[in-house]
């Protein structure tokens, strides 16, 4: 069977589908099923070998999936695990599914089309009688008014065949109307619109259901948005279940899914969204997704019921009473009961990108996520501690004016509500249903009594109220005159208060249930006691990534995945702690035992205080915590956990603190002759301009402990430094601002090892295609390297195998050095798993994760493990990362040392150039049409020339206004070339960005795309199934 | 450790087998004696605590957030709240809908019943999942030094009480008859043992002319009001104590078309023959799967009952079982026009998947 996956990673489509492929390849292996897996997304477990029996890293295109076809001659295809991707392939493909004899497995083209198509849907739904918003299509203003007197003020406007959004809105009356309908029908290529009632602000209320061939249909959840209709619901803050629903209400929404779900006939998964007027209990039908969704995966995680993994099974043949729920050893065939609260709420980029932008229709979070517990409050307290939000956002949401929808206005909620605002005006202001309004004005009261001192932490009571409220040690500790939380954390001892865990089971206790998944809450019963004894011996702990963010993505998932399973086969008892609903590590069936937890020290602590004393009484050895495979959040718990008397494993918190720390690794350097780029740091203003003396300009600024380059810069003058220090200064909490010296031109390395303390296995030197400057997670980068001379090449394992004795690293760590010429710079050393690890390990063939584990947890050697200085690369393989900026009007495209990408795809092939392509093609970029240069300074005649010598058409613009009115003016364009040794070009850039004209900002990366056009012009392009790759590459198993 | 956050007065839940879950008092100052029970729905508390199903019981709800939307005038089953006490994680002092009137707490309060508010609703229900239904007793305490004497007195009232011994049904079910849709063009007999109103409302909505009965009347007396078919409701307690209901439906069967829901249903497995037994914690949530034994598929039903029926004699066919424990959920006569669930087709709470069945009946009496 072909199964589809949804490639890159973006905003609107990220880990959950990752979760969802992954399932539904395990659940199809089981039956004994072949499955062959597309995907251009290294960074899944789905894409591994142990996942899938065949896997293609490939473009997600039509054409390369036809090949596969051809070649692979499925039986059957599943195209509901992809999101949008998949659906808009299977609709693309189905003459050649015709053609090849592929079976569409579960929900068919016809009924994907049905539901999709929004003419073909709203017969369908009006012919079951069901509602949906009244809709009437105009052609005159008088039309026009008359529809909507018809249908009532207000009515939602949209002109018909006319992209992004021009001449539609809502209108609130005749007026209004008569201002907006003809521009409306003027921008409508066919001069009609459609007026449509208007359900902003109702409730919005989802449903995920689940039919099979036989017809039966159960729904696995309800969830209800706490920001009402127009903020999508991945932009919402989601409660599962719905909270303020009458079982009436339920019911009513509850036949309709079943209803919608028949008339469609999906057999599978499908997502149903409603708008309720919670005036009179009317509804209206608004959205339909006959596909494994985001929300699915969120229902999974909330109920402990697996929707993909069922699905899947349908697919395969079998009826819901025929599928097991594994949780109670009971049939699949029921609707999960939950006695807990779960609270999900979206991470967005908006503190990475420096933007303000209100919430809206569009997603614009990059991940999410989730909390649960007993209370309501307990659960938004505890989401909100699992975003890791920057410092200061109370302050920042203090400053917002408005009550529109934004990242911060919950947190002014509040704040309002402490004032003395009332439920009943915010409620007003904000169409959010005053239930929930009562529920975070219960917080701000808490706060307030405080600050006031009425609630008094040493009073056991009032601390266990302010507990079962959610309150962290920390939160606790501030609140009441600015208490340390070690004094608060005295007090809850002192009270024999401690967090108690309660399993998740998918039947709120009505059965005994096997599940090793559980949450904390404040409650005399604490469970973990009487949980199943794992067979495992020595217990481990492997912390997760939370939320995933810019610069922190579904790699760091995929490495505790990886970490998980390999201890798992070494005998481990794994328990896993993360908080994020969209991917596989929170799938309770991947660890032995998994916590769906905040990830930060008191929570963590709680965790690893019960899992000690299970070993204590189980007669266990407890190991100790990973914290290397969660990216920088489970690493700066590694000092907070070991200063609670915790064992780390691996790379001491010592050796963390020694690379981390820019003094520290500056000194170690020098000992070693080594030279780091030039740098100092500074805590202040003044003293930044200071260092900048002796350090040389450009310059990059580096905040201490952040991840992803938050706040990093280069900086080219004075004038540039002042306008950005005192940010970098603010992010850095206390800890200096790294300020380096910034090598114009040269090309950077990634480089990540594997080591056990004394020496180094080298598993890729990766060399970035953008220039140095560009943050590595925005950067193309190729393996084997192209640029390098041996002498560099020498250079760099000589100084990786000293910093990996030097610092003692146990496990895996990632170095970032500039070369230019033979001279080699380090830049900087992060001891963890880095963003590279699946490229890698996909590039090599060998899971360098899994094998860093065994490092760290046995205390493997790599000699032991057969592990050479440095593993064999195979045939070329370039990784290429995908940009959110069609989604951010405002954001330009330009790239720098803050990193703005999302996700990756991955590209192999028997040359560099046809890799290039293929992960190019595979990220959206394809290079057919005409490449317009602009801003380009120096590198203008030679990008010119590259591309004319590749027979690529190039428009050239002396300005930026010319270039820009050109773009806006809609002339086919494939590429701009822009900006590349400048800032400057701007408005080209986000001209370009309006019209889909991908831009590079790297005069590099656009050589190296003109290059891989010329040497490849006129060659087929051939797909190659992993397992194949590294037969040809030769790489041994480790 | 503490075990509640001490705002309020003080209840106190204590189980037969001496384990005491205190919480806040809400609802009515009194004290109350009873089967503890759990109820795994999400939604419909008021359609829960207004079931006479309930009548002998203090009911846990599983889910924690209970009173979130308030008491409305629309939701009510019977006229009163009919278990002995409410036990929840949190009531909802605030609610929020339209169709809302009152909280939970003036709710019981008005009614005359305690409730227990802030206990580990969650660590009830795996006790009750493990030992079975409990009789257990809700006293307030008053005063902190009368602890150890109010514990004492509840655990003694606790024990001493018998489920199995009370008469529930004569105590809940209607004592006189009454007619609802008087213009309807057929008649329908209910005979009332605790019925909810949804089942007189999903008869009426077929345009029956329906006559609730009490559980005493005789067929005789039925067979006067000329009725096109016979429904036997739901209804609290143990089904072997109604003997009398049972003894009329053995004089009708075979001489009316005849429906029967949950307790309902056991009599009529009783009246023809099979046998009842007591489950250890019953089936009582919106969630629980059957299955239809000759056509295979699955139902997603509402259900609250303690006992179960077994052992049908040749004569009757098994129609619907539970698909997660096989127990029994429905039946057919093999030839005369009889029928019965054990589940709640009308719903309310729970799931409308089943009405069907009230249109199968009304088929039957064409």
């Amino acid at each position: 069977m072909l199964l589809i996956g949804s490639g890159p990673i973006v905003i609107g489509q990220a880990a959950e589908f990752d979760y969802s492929g992954t399932q539904a390849c395990l659940a199809l292996r089981e039956e004994g099923i072949k499955v062959v897996l597309v995907n251009s997304n290294p960074a899944t477990i789905q894409t591994d070998l142990d996942t899938a029996d065949i896997v293609y890293v490939e473009p997600l295109h039509a054409k390369v999936l036809e090949r596969i076809i051809e070649r692979e001659k499925p039986d059957g295809v599943l195209a509901t695990m992809a999101g949008q991707t998949g659906l808009n392939l299977a609709v693309q493909l189905r003459e050649v599914f015709k053609k090849h004899g592929v079976a569409v497995l579960g929900t068919s083209i016809e009924s994907i089309e049905l539901a999709e198509d929004r003419e073909q849907f709203k017969e369908l739904i009006q012919k079951i009688d069901e509602p949906i918003p009244a809709s009437k299509r105009v052609r005159t203003v008088e039309e026009a008014l008359g529809a909507a007197k018809g249908i009532g003020y207000p009515v939602i406007v949209r002109a018909d065949y006319c992209l992004g959004g021009t001449g539609s809105g809502i209108v609130a009356n005749e007026a209004e109307m008569i201002g907006l309908i003809q521009v409306s029908l003027t921008a409508s290529a066919t001069n009609s619109a459609l007026v449509e009632r208007s359900v902003k602000g109702m409730a919005e209320i989802e449903y995920e259901v689940i039919r099979d061939s036989a017809d039966n249909c159960i729904t696995i959840c309800n969830m209800e948005n706490i920001d009402p209709i127009g903020v999508h619901t991945g932009e919402s803050i989601v409660v599962a279940p719905a909270q303020t629903l009458s079982d009436d209400d339920h019911q009513k929404l509850r036949t309709s899914a079943i209803k919608i779900i028949r008339a469609l006939k999906v057999e599978g998964a499908c997502n149903i969204q409603f708008a309720l007027d919670q005036s009179n209990g009317n509804y209206y039908i608004i959205e339909v997704n006959p596909r494994a969704s985001r929300s699915s995966a969120l229902a999974s995680k909330a109920t402990g019921y697996p929707i993909a993994r069922v699905a899947a099974k349908i697919a395969a043949g079998y009826t819901l009473p025929e599928i097991e729920n594994r949780v109670t050893g009971k049939t699949a065939c029921f609707e999960p009961a939950i006695d807990y609260v779960v609270l999900k709420i979206p991470r967005w980029p908006f503190d990475k990108l420096r933007l303000k932008e209100n919430l809206g229709t569009g997603m614009k979070s990059t991940g999410e996520t989730m909390a649960i517990g007993r209370t309501f409050e307990e659960s938004l307290m505890k989401a909100i501690r699992s975003l890791e939000l920057r410092p200061g956002y109370e302050e920042q949401a203090k400053r917002l004016e408005s009550l529109e929808p934004t990242e911060l206005r919950l947190f002014k909620l509040k704040q309002l509500l402490r004032d003395g605002a009332t439920v009943a005006e915010l409620a007003s202001a904000t169409s959010i249903n005053a239930w929930f309004l009562e529920k975070i004005r219960n917080i701000a009261m808490a706060e307030k009594a405080m600050i006031s001192g009425s609630l008094d932490f040493n009073n056991p009571a009032d601390l266990l109220h302010l507990k079962r409220l959610g309150f962290s040690d920390k939160k606790i500790g501030a609140y009441s005159g600015g208490r340390h939380p070690e004094q608060v954390r005295a007090a809850r001892e002192k009270a024999g208060l401690r967090p108690v865990f309660k399993m998740v089971d998918t039947c709120a206790g009505e059965y005994e249930a096997v599940t090793p998944y559980f949450y904390s809450t404040y409650e005399p019963e604490d469970e973990s006691p009487s949980a199943p004894v794992s067979k495992g011996g020595k217990k481990v702990i492997i912390l997760g990534g939370g939320p995933i963010r810019m610069g922190q993505g579904i790699e760091f998932d995929y490495c505790t995945v990886h970490a998980v399973q390999a201890l798992r086969e070494a005998g481990f008892e794994t328990v896993v702690i993360n908080n994020n609903p969209e991917t596989v590590s929170t799938d309770f069936d991947v660890s032995d035992k998994l916590y769906f937890e905040p990830l930060t020290p008191d929570d963590v602590l709680a965790v690893v205080r019960v899992e000690e004393e299970a070993c204590k009484r189980q007669g266990k050895e407890f190991a100790g915590v990973i914290v290397q495979f969660g990216g920088q959040t489970a690493v700066n718990l590694a000092g907070p956990l070991e200063a609670a008397g915790v064992k780390i494993l691996g790379t001491t918190v010592n050796s963390i603190d020694l690379s981390q720390d820019r003094k520290k690794f500056n000194s170690i350097m020098r000992k070693l002759g080594i030279p780091l780029v030039q740098s100092g740091v500074a805590y202040t203003r003044e003293e930044a301009v200071e260092v900048a003396g002796y350090v040389g300009y450009p310059l990059l600024l580096r905040p201490s402990y952040v991840l992803g380059g938050r706040a990093m810069e280069v900086v080219a003058n004075e004038k540039e430094l002042l306008a950005r220090i005192d940010e970098a200064i603010e992010v850095s909490r206390g800890k200096p601002v790294a300020i380096d010296h910034f090598v114009q031109d040269g090309i950077e390395l990634d480089i990540d090892f594997i080591a056990d303390g004394k020496r180094a296995c080298i598993v890729g030197i990766m060399e970035q295609i953008e220039e140095a400057g560009i943050h590595s997670g925005d950067s193309a980068c190729c393996l084997p390297t192209r640029r390098l001379t041996q002498k560099a090449l020498a250079t760099v394992r000589d100084y990786s195998q000293k910093l990996a004795s030097t610092l003692n690293i146990v496990g895996l760590a990632n170095i970032q050095m500039v070369v230019k010429g033979d001279e080699v710079t380090v830049l900087e050393l992060n001891p963890r798993a880095s963003r590279t690890v699946p490229f890698v390990s996909k590039a090599t063939g060998v899971q360098v994760a899994k094998l860093a584990a065994r490092i760290q947890a046995q205390g493997m050697t790599l000699d032991a493990l057969g592990l050479p200085a440095e593993l064999k690369t195979g045939m070329p393989a370039v990784k290429v990362p995908v940009f959110p900026f069609s989604r951010f009007s405002a954001l330009d495209p330009k790239l720098g040392a803050e990193m703005k990408s999302t996700g990756e795809t991955m590209g192999v092939a028997a040359t560099f150039e046809e890799a290039y392509l293929k992960a190019l093609l595979a990220s959206g970029v394809s290079l057919g049409g005409t490449v317009v240069l602009c801003d380009c300074g120096k590198w203008t005649k030679v990008i010119a020339e590259k591309f004319k010598s590749a027979g690529v058409a190039v428009k050239s613009f002396a300005t930026t206004k010319e270039a820009a009115e050109f773009l806006a003016a809609g002339n086919p364009a494939s590429l701009l070339v822009s900006g590349v040794d400048s800032r400057s070009g701007a408005s080209a850039r986000l001209a370009a960005v309006a019209k889909g004209v991908h831009c590079v900002t790297s005069a590099f990366a656009a050589i190296a795309m003109a290059e891989s056009v010329s040497v490849l012009s006129g060659r087929k392009a051939e797909e190659l199934p992993l397992h194949s790759l590294n037969d040809i590459a030769g790489v041994g198993k480790a | 450790m503490l075990v509640h956050a001490g705002r309020g007065k003080t209840a106190l839940l204590v189980l037969s087998d001496g384990s005491i879950f205190e919480g806040h008092s809400i609802g009515a100052k009194v004290d109350a004696v009873g089967e503890l029970v759990f109820n795994t729905s999400m939604t419909g508390y008021q359609e829960a605590l207004t079931d006479p199903s309930y009548a002998g019981q203090l009911l846990t709800f599983c889910y924690p957030l209970i009173g979130n939307y308030g008491i409305s005038e629309e939701a009510f089953e019977s006229s009163k709240v009919q278990p002995s006490a409410a036990i929840v994680r949190e009531a909802c002092n605030l609610p929020t809908h339209y169709q809302s009137r009152r909280s939970l707490d003036e709710f019981l309060e008005q009614s005359g019943v305690p409730g227990i508010s802030g206990v580990d609703t969650r660590a009830i229900v795996r006790k009750v999942r493990s030992a079975g239904v409990m009789p257990s007793a809700l006293v307030q305490l008053n005063d902190e030094s009368e602890r150890e004497a109010v514990i004492a007195s509840a655990l003694k009232k606790a024990k001493a009480f018998d489920y199995g011994a009370n008469d529930y049904v004569l105590a809940v079910a209607t004592k006189t008859n009454q007619v609802f849709n008087e213009a309807g063009a057929k008649t329908v007999v209910l005979i009332d043992v605790g019925a909810k109103g949804s089942i007189a409302r999903e008869l009426v909505k077929r345009g029956f002319r329906v006559v609730v009965v009490p559980p005493k009347t005789t067929a005789k007396e039925i067979m006067a009001l000329e009725p096109a078919g016979l429904m036997v409701s739901n209804g609290p307690g143990d089904p072997a104590t109604a003997t009398y209901t049972i003894d009329t439906l053995k004089n009708l069967a075979g001489k009316l078309p005849i429906f029967g829901i949950c307790l309902g249903h056991q009599l009529l497995a009783h009246t023809l023959g099979a046998k009842t037994f007591k489950l250890k914690f019953g089936h009582r949530g919106s969630n629980q799967p059957v299955l239809n034994v000759e056509s295979g598929k699955a139902f997603i039903t509402s259900q609250n009952h303690g006992y179960a029926v077994k052992d049908l004699p040749k004569t009757v066919s098994e129609l619907f079982v539970n698909a997660n424990d096989g127990t029994n959920e429905g039946l057919r006569h093999k030839e005369l026009p009889i029928f019965s669930v054990q589940y709640h087709p009308e719903a309310n709470p729970g799931p409308y998947d089943n009405r069907y069945l009230f249109d199968e009946f009304a088929k039957m009496l064409d």
